[in-house]
């Protein structure tokens, strides 16, 4: 049993930024021994400022842009025309192409009626794999300006990022854009991390219709808790959504964490609360395979 | 009317809390909320009635016609981004559809056609007095720079008297936040003292600065650092930044907003702070000449 | 020759549109005839590019000169490569704009701003960051 729990996927998602889904996912993963620490927030990666790898290892990521011969081209404009994303100019009768604009589809290329235009790779971001003690750290970094980081999460989250004998934990981007979608679709399970708040709700029920919609298992963590009653719990309760744990309000969770250090790997306590957190997370995981293999 | 917007590049700065209490002691009969991924300005600032609503369609996507269709998989194989599946009929995924239009022309049959599709719903709340302008974005949506910008025309398409506007802005760094800044008058940036929230504060003074419009720094939850606080506040008296005020952290707040009330309806802290930060802000906002 | 503005409404009394990309019309402008004709801003619809896609639709009209109060750097590079020159506008009506072009009054524009994803030349003092 233990082998089956040990190589599970766990997506962390919020509604919003500065919710708490880096604090959450950064310690689940250091609580965790040895496991795999995967940041898909590519437009604002922050996992590594906490985990400051070692021996980083660095690959570009690439997508395909149109590239104009010259000669070939007799400026007819189709290409300019059918360009949805508005990637391309027609200026002094040749096509110019906008590449922080384009979104790869190769439409282009196969409207052209004398083959003038081909492919070439432009990078848009990388993929950096490093050590932090046992965790694994991978990071995905789009390049300011481009379009999508959906190709760099499709790098992130392929074959050989996903070790078979370990936990991993994938830190998603905020909010419910494809690029979240991008982030899930391979997880076991998902984490809601939300705030106790009016805000929070709302926010945690955008990615509640979401991981719904993904048919994804999920469970809640709400994060800054106060002594009272709140609404993102009435919430819970009331959809019958498992609540994981309550990290309070904690101001020195809150100095460790805006210093960029890893609460689990500074004090006792903290390692003692998202171990417990993290069995009680593997505890559902394995619930809900029982249930629904 | 001259507009004034509130951004804070990180999520979770406490922005809206901030506008609203802003709006309330502006009594602002002008606002918009264009966090339009996740609003939230609305739940502290009631309206009784339905507001108005409107479609936002994004970019088109793709249909397939299962009448037509002869299953070549043309429309599949041509499909950069994995959003034409078989199961039983070609069917495209919506959500990972970029509406590039390759399968509408690759079809030899005329089976794919680019549809319009609802990206988001915009909402004006107006009673003759006061308007309201918000939207809510769809999931799985890509852009929303557009909606931000239709947001922003909608709140301007009513008449109402204003001197005052108040935007309640997107986080982030990219496209939604530049069309939060076009045509205002000057921004409040909310920064959070942590690593990353220092990070994208930088950003966002970068982008602001290149639109000539006037900037203001206020820091919330300053004692969850005080350190990084200084170096804050000492980094905008550098690049000749007003830093107008730190607001604490306040359990208050909280319960306030989930009673949904603004900070400045009860006696607590964080509401006296922000107080003082909109006298500030406001002077520096109607004050002639500086930019 | 052809110089074309961005308007929020079509009438010269108008005052010139905050923006370029997604102004809603474009007055383009004769010098010579003294006539002024203003055309839709398809682009002002667009989910992106619209700065690309609204400096192709002037470039179109054969115009030879923008004015204009700000412009991105996408639309910039369109109009640069067509070498149509870029003049910045002053707060007033399109009228008054027109006027002081024709005078030789108008600045060059030469503040280009990013565009949609923050693209364009960003010269950022980093030393607040740690990254």
């Amino acid at each position: 049993m233990e082998a089956e729990i040990e190589n599970m996927i766990i997506a962390v998602l919020s509604g919003k930024g500065g919710t708490g889904k880096t604090l959450v996912s950064v310690n689940l993963a250091s609580a965790a021994g040895a496991s795999t620490y995967i940041d898909c927030d590519v437009e604002e990666p922050n996992g590594h400022l906490f985990f400051k790898p070692e021996n980083v290892q660095e690959e570009t990521v690439s997508v395909l842009i149109p590239v104009l011969d010259d000669e070939r081209c007799d400026g007819c404009r189709k290409c300019v025309d059918f360009c949805r994303f508005n990637a391309l100019a027609f200026i002094r009768n040749k096509p110019i192409v906008f590449e922080e604009i384009c979104h790869s589809c190769g439409g282009c290329m196969l409207v052209c009626p004398t083959n003038a235009l081909s492919e070439k790779e432009k990078v848009i971001g990388k993929v950096q794999v490093g050590q932090s003690d046992q965790v694994k750290v991978y990071t995905g970094i789009l390049n300011i300006g481009e379009a999508s980081g959906v190709p760099i999460i499709k790098r992130l989250l392929s074959e050989n990022s996903l070790d078979e004998r370990k936990l991993t934990v994938i830190d998603c981007p905020p909010g419910s854009s494809c690029i979240v979608m991008e982030s899930i679709k391979d997880a076991d399970y998902c984490v809601l991390v939300a705030e106790p708040t009016l805000f929070g709700v709302h926010n945690l029920n955008m990615v509640y219709e979401l991981v719904s919609l993904f048919n994804k298992p999920f469970g809640v963590i709400l994060n800054k808790c106060l002594q009272d009653e709140n609404p993102a719990e009435m919430f819970c309760i009331e959809k019958n959504i498992p609540i994981l744990g309550r990290i309070p309000y904690d101001t020195m969770l809150g100095t460790l964490n805006s210093n960029a250090k890893i609460a689990v790997r500074e004090e006792d306590q903290y390692r003692e609360m998202f171990s417990s957190l993290l069995k009680t997370v593997r505890k559902e995981v394995l619930r809900e395979t029982v249930i629904d293999p | 009317m001259k507009q004034l917007l509130i951004l804070s590049g990180k999520g979770g700065t406490g922005k809206t809390t901030i506008a609203s209490a802003f709006i309330k002691l502006a009594n602002a009969r002008a606002y918009a909320d264009c966090d339009v991924d996740a609003p939230n300005l609305h739940l502290v600032n009631a309206w009784s009635a339905e507001p108005e609503k409107a479609d936002y369609y994004g970019l088109k996507k793709a249909v397939i016609d299962s009448d037509l269709c002869i299953e070549c998989d043309q429309c599949r194989q041509n499909c950069r981004f994995d959003a034409i599946s078989l199961t039983d009929k070609y069917e495209v995924n919506a959500y990972a559809c970029e509406g590039c239009g390759v399968c509408e022309y690759v079809c030899p049959v005329g089976a794919v056609a680019m549809a319009p599709s609802v990206d988001g719903e915009l909402m004006l709340h107006f009673d003759g007095k006061k308007v309201f302008s918000t939207a809510q974005l769809k999931m799985g949506s890509g852009t929303s720079g557009l909606l931000v910008t239709e947001v922003k025309k909608r709140m301007r398409s009513v008449e109402v008297e204003a001197e005052l506007a108040i935007i309640d802005g997107s986080p982030g760094i990219g496209c939604p936040v530049i069309a939060s800044l076009r045509g205002v008058d000057m921004v409040l940036i909310v920064a959070e003292p942590s690593i990353s929230g220092i990070n994208d504060m930088g950003r966002i003074v970068d982008t602001a600065a290149k639109f000539g419009i006037k900037i203001a720094v206020c820091i919330n939850k300053y004692d969850s650092n005080i350190e990084l606080t200084e170096k804050i506040e000492r980094w905008c008296a550098d690049h000749r930044l007003p830093f107008v005020g730190r607001i604490p952290f306040d359990p208050d707040a909280v319960r306030a907003v989930n009673a949904g009330k603004t900070i400045v309806d009860v006696d607590c802290i964080s509401g006296n702070a922000v107080r003082d930060i909109y006298q500030k802000t406001i002077d520096l906002l109607f004050e002639e000449g500086a930019g | 020759m052809k110089i074309a503005i961005p308007v929020d409404v079509k009438d010269f009394e108008s005052n010139v549109c905050e923006s370029f990309g997604r102004a809603p019309y474009f007055l383009i402008y004769d010098t010579e005839t003294k006539e002024g004709t203003t055309i839709d801003n398809t682009a002002a619809e667009s989910t992106g590019g619209a700065g690309i896609k609204a400096a192709q639709i002037i470039l179109d009209q054969g115009i030879e000169a923008l004015l204009t109060p700000r412009l991105g750097t996408n639309a910039a590079d369109v109009l640069k490569s067509a070498k149509v020159a870029i003049y910045k506008t002053m707060p007033g009506s399109v009228k008054e704009n027109i006027d002081a072009f024709v005078a030789e009054k108008l600045p060059l524009l030469d503040e280009i701003h990013g565009g949609f994803h923050g693209g364009g030349d960003r010269k950022h003092d980093n030393s607040c960051s740690e990254r």
